[in-house]
């Protein structure tokens, strides 16, 4: 009797284990689909080293997926690989390669609907017309995920990561290249991105619209086909960002539309054509940013007011601040600019005359793009000194009343 | 040796010389003269090549000048004021006009050794004085011992010994046989150098002789008062022009 | 002709005009050094100065010299030479002086502090440059018989070409707004020395792709190898016209 119960204890122990988890091993040969089908809710599915030619795989309840030594899903270029609608669901070390290229149904590596509290991570996606694709969603982990497609032309890629309507997650590490645009968010709410390197992407590197709340942290957007443009959204923070080489005649370090109530601090602006384009942004606060060697390093469209200025260089550019009005309700404070040339007698760090961002020259060229061929030359640094002493066209109240002798020590973190 | 024919130079509205016909032979001595502004300097200048004539040609030795410089080596000219590079030397200045004329290997330094300017060849230009200068351009123009001399106001600007020197150089060349041409205002001087007197007036020729048969039309035994004469003459020049001309 | 070179080289490079020059030019250099350390920034810098001093100070200069050596010109017109060859070695040891005055002046410093290949660039535009003033000086200066009146007419050259006719462009391009502008100012810059030098030298630096649309235009333009010829070639005739013009009435002219 004590051994009879011993045994039926051991029994009650062991499937209670297989119910709560089943470790499956899908080898190479065998069917994922079919394994998922088999396992139940909760088991983990072990897909060992191989090549699956399998797409449509479809989860329909909590399972953790993790590939050995990354097996490879291969697509065949037909429809998306994985389709997950579920809770619970993880998907790891897989490489997924060759979605359908067609825009009809999005096709992704990935895509999830009506899913929570699901993560992705370190997966590697190659040639996925969308990588990642999140719909109606929320609690996702996005982690340490290697995406990157090599579509010539922007319409025949999707997005990278793409999340639409879904809230409280986190998107962190991954690299994306190649695809339209790096991350795009459309009414996301509650959501972090973090240290993510976006890089020649066909169109924009973040593409953001109507997504409040969210914020973006130590990511760099490299050499991406319009850098990066965010609208109608409020609430936002971006912090140590690096925009970088976003160079062409319609490129942007970021792009601000109707951008309200946000921050963008400690960010650095390198080499793009413009450093940042504001339309229609207000009450947001610009801290701490470096701008160099920018071609324009801000331009501020007559339709933005109550922004604040302060507390940040500008070294090299082009262009400090170019606008399209004569009213501008901005204010700049205390930022550093390297064309001042002003003194400072009281020795407190800060030049005691005024220095006027928006040159003659400046003003000229955003009516006249055309005029953009007289720069550097001797009637241009002409009219701009002359313009300087005595102020007529540039707005009167576009001043820094505070400019900084020495530059500010501005760095981020990342890399 | 320099044939001057129907030369025609006008400087803008002005008219230098009209119709210009001149003969220069060797072996005779010319004083050029006239009043300011008659075309004795732009004569000089139209032969040496340095102005160029609207009509007319020059024959030197027989070859016209037009497109041709090497003529030039047979001419030895001495400017009214001689300007040089400021910072060329005395020494470099003569070697560099001897570099000029690579065929002639034969220089005359008689009147640079005279000048004493063979002692001072290391004398940058511009440390010079003006008469200084004049010694240095009269030792060019007879350093290369050329068939043809041409002299602007050779003695202006030199003192007393150096004009003596001067004369007796230029008396010297013209025994040899060469044809030598004198503008100066020191008419006495030109008595002395020269055997022919060459009178313009109005870029024409007024009087082309000998100086013996300017002493005999004018009826004066002295060169310069025979000068005056002309000069005169030359004002109402519309009455007696063709009795003198002998042209 | 090269004897005549020598000597009127000889002459020149002694003036205290060429020492002062090439000292102006090393202290420009230096100075801009010393301020930015950016390689770019400095190459901006240095062309912004080249485009305004180079040519005035080229045009001046031999203005000065021809006049200055007038009497010395007509004594070598005196001698067995070519008329063509004491023309040629008088604004040939000009050219030399002033290109001289930009290698070491310019080049010396960046040895010391390392340079790129623009600034080869940069260093080719300032003698091509040098070369077109100093031409369109002797150009005045053959046409004229006083000194002031020729030194009057270069600065006019310099004038027209640093300011005039920017403005006259400027004026263009605001009046046509309009219209798309990129190819006639692009034949604009080709009607213009000063332009045309700045706009190869803005091209060379990386900078070019930061200007906007019409930057681009210009980069397509002057990066291909079509553009590369074209400019060099114009700026090549620019720099053979005024000095063939001068050489002309030279030939022509009455001492």
């Amino acid at each position: 009797m004590k051994t009879l119960n011993l045994l039926f204890v051991t029994f009650f122990i062991l499937s209670m284990a297989s119910l709560e988890a089943a470790t499956i091993r899908v080898k190479n040969g065998q069917s994922i689909q079919k394994a998922i089908n088999q396992a139940a809710d909760g088991d983990t599915l072990i897909i060992e080293k191989g090549t699956f030619a399998e797409n449509e795989i479809t989860i329909r309840k909590p399972l953790t997926i993790i590939g050995e030594s990354y097996p490879v899903i291969d697509g065949k270029e037909k429809g998306n690989v994985f389709l997950v609608a579920a809770e619970n669901v993880h998907i790891r070390g897989l490489k997924i390669i060759n979605t359908g290229m067609s825009n009809m149904d999005d096709s992704a590596g990935i895509k999830f609907f009506d899913s929570k509290n699901c993560s992705v991570e370190d997966n590697i996606l190659e040639e996925t017309y969308f990588g990642l694709h999140f719909s109606n969603s929320s609690k996702l982990t996005i982690k340490n995920n290697k995406l990157s497609s090599h579509a010539e032309r922007e319409y025949q890629t999707g997005n990278g990561i793409h999340l639409w309507k879904c809230r409280d997650s986190f998107i962190e590490g991954n690299t994306v290249s190649g695809h339209r645009d790096g991350i795009y968010l459309e009414f996301v709410t509650n959501t972090v991105s973090i240290g993510n390197m976006i890089e020649a992407n066909k169109r924009y590197g973040l593409h953001f619209m109507f997504s409040h709340d969210n914020s973006y942290i130590q990511n760099t957007f490299k050499k991406n086909g319009a850098g990066v443009a965010v609208m109608y959204t409020r609430n936002v923070l971006m912090k140590e960002n690096i925009f970088e080489e976003n160079e062409g005649a319609s490129s942007y370090g970021i792009l601000l539309k109707d951008i309200t109530d946000s921050e963008i601090v400690g960010n650095i602006f390198r080499k793009n054509t413009i450093g940042i384009y504001m339309e229609g942004c207000s009450r947001s606060t610009f801290k701490s940013n470096s701008f160099t060697q920018n071609g324009w390093a801000i331009k501020l469209m007559a339709s933005c007011d109550q922004n604040t200025f302060e507390e940040n260089n500008f070294i090299a550019n082009t262009f400090d601040i170019s606008t399209n009005g004569t009213v501008v309700l901005n204010t700049l404070q205390h930022n550093y600019w390297d064309k001042y040339e002003g003194y400072d007698l009281d020795k407190n760090r800060t030049g005691d005359i005024p220095y006027r961002p928006i040159s003659l020259f400046s003003v000229i060229v955003e009516k006249i793009p055309a005029a953009m061929i007289l720069w550097r030359s001797f009637l241009v640094t002409l009219l701009d000194r002359m313009e300087k002493v005595l102020p007529s066209i540039t707005p009167e109240n576009m001043i820094d009343n505070s400019p900084k002798m020495r530059p500010y020590d501005i760095r981020t973190t990342n890399t | 040796m320099i044939s001057v024919q129907q030369i025609h130079k006008k400087f803008g509205k002005l008219e230098v010389l009209k119709d210009f016909n001149l003969e220069f032979e060797s072996g005779k001595s010319y004083a050029l003269m006239g009043p300011n502004g008659s075309g004795k300097t732009t004569l000089i200048k139209i032969i040496l090549g340095m102005v160029i004539p609207n009509a007319g040609d020059i024959l030197v030795k027989g070859k016209s000048i037009k497109g041709s410089f090497a003529y030039r080596s047979d001419i030895g000219y001495m400017p009214q004021i001689g300007r040089y590079p400021d910072n060329m030397k005395i020494g470099q200045l003569f070697s560099m006009m001897q570099d000029m004329r690579p065929e002639i290997k034969k220089y005359d330094m008689a009147l640079a050794t005279e000048f004493g300017l063979m002692d001072m060849l290391d004398k940058p230009m511009h440390t010079l004085s003006g008469g200084t200068r004049q010694k240095v351009s009269a030792s060019l123009a007879f350093m290369f011992c050329p068939d043809i001399l041409i002299l602007d106001e050779p003695t202006a600007g030199l003192d007393p010994i150096a004009v003596e020197i001067l004369k007796t150089k230029i008396i010297h060349e013209r025994e040899k046989g060469k044809l030598i041409l004198i503008t100066s205002h020191i008419l006495s001087e030109l008595d002395e150098l020269t055997n022919h007197a060459i009178y313009i007036h109005e870029g024409k020729v007024f009087f082309n002789d000998t100086t013996e048969s300017l002493k005999d039309i004018t009826g004066e035994s002295k060169f310069t008062t025979a000068i005056a004469r002309l000069m005169e003459w030359s004002l109402k020049k519309k009455q007696i022009k063709t009795e003198l001309s002998h042209v | 002709m090269f004897k005549l070179l020598k000597y009127a080289l000889y002459d020149i490079v002694k003036s205290r005009f060429a020492l002062l020059y090439t000292l102006f030019m090393v202290l420009v250099a230096i100075s801009i050094y010393q301020v930015s350390e950016d390689m770019s920034k400095v190459s901006l810098s240095l062309l912004n100065i080249m485009l305004m001093i180079i040519p005035l100070i080229s045009a001046i200069f031999a203005t000065t010299h021809f006049f200055n050596n007038l009497e010395f010109t007509e004594l070598m017109l005196a001698q067995p030479v070519k008329r063509r060859d004491v023309f040629l070695s008088q604004i040939l040891a000009v050219i030399f002086v002033l290109s001289m005055a930009i290698l070491i002046g310019f080049g010396a410093p960046m040895l010391l502090w390392g340079a790129d290949a623009s600034v080869l660039i940069l260093l080719a535009i300032g003698i091509g440059l040098s070369v077109i003033f100093a031409g369109l000086a002797f150009l005045a200066s053959v046409l004229t018989r006083d000194k002031a009146k020729a030194i009057g007419i270069s600065l006019s050259f310099w004038i027209y070409f640093s300011l005039v006719y920017d403005g006259f462009v400027l004026y263009l391009i605001y009046s046509l707004a309009d219209y798309p502008l990129e190819k006639p100012t692009l034949a604009l810059v080709f009607l213009n020395p000063v332009d045309l030098g700045r706009i190869i030298m803005l091209m060379q630096l990386d900078i070019s792709a930061l200007m906007g649309y019409t930057g681009a235009f210009f980069q397509d333009f002057f990066g291909s190898a079509k553009g590369i010829l074209l400019s060099s070639a114009v700026m090549f005739i620019w720099m053979i016209l005024p000095v063939t013009a001068a050489m002309r009435v030279f030939k022509r002219k009455d001492f």
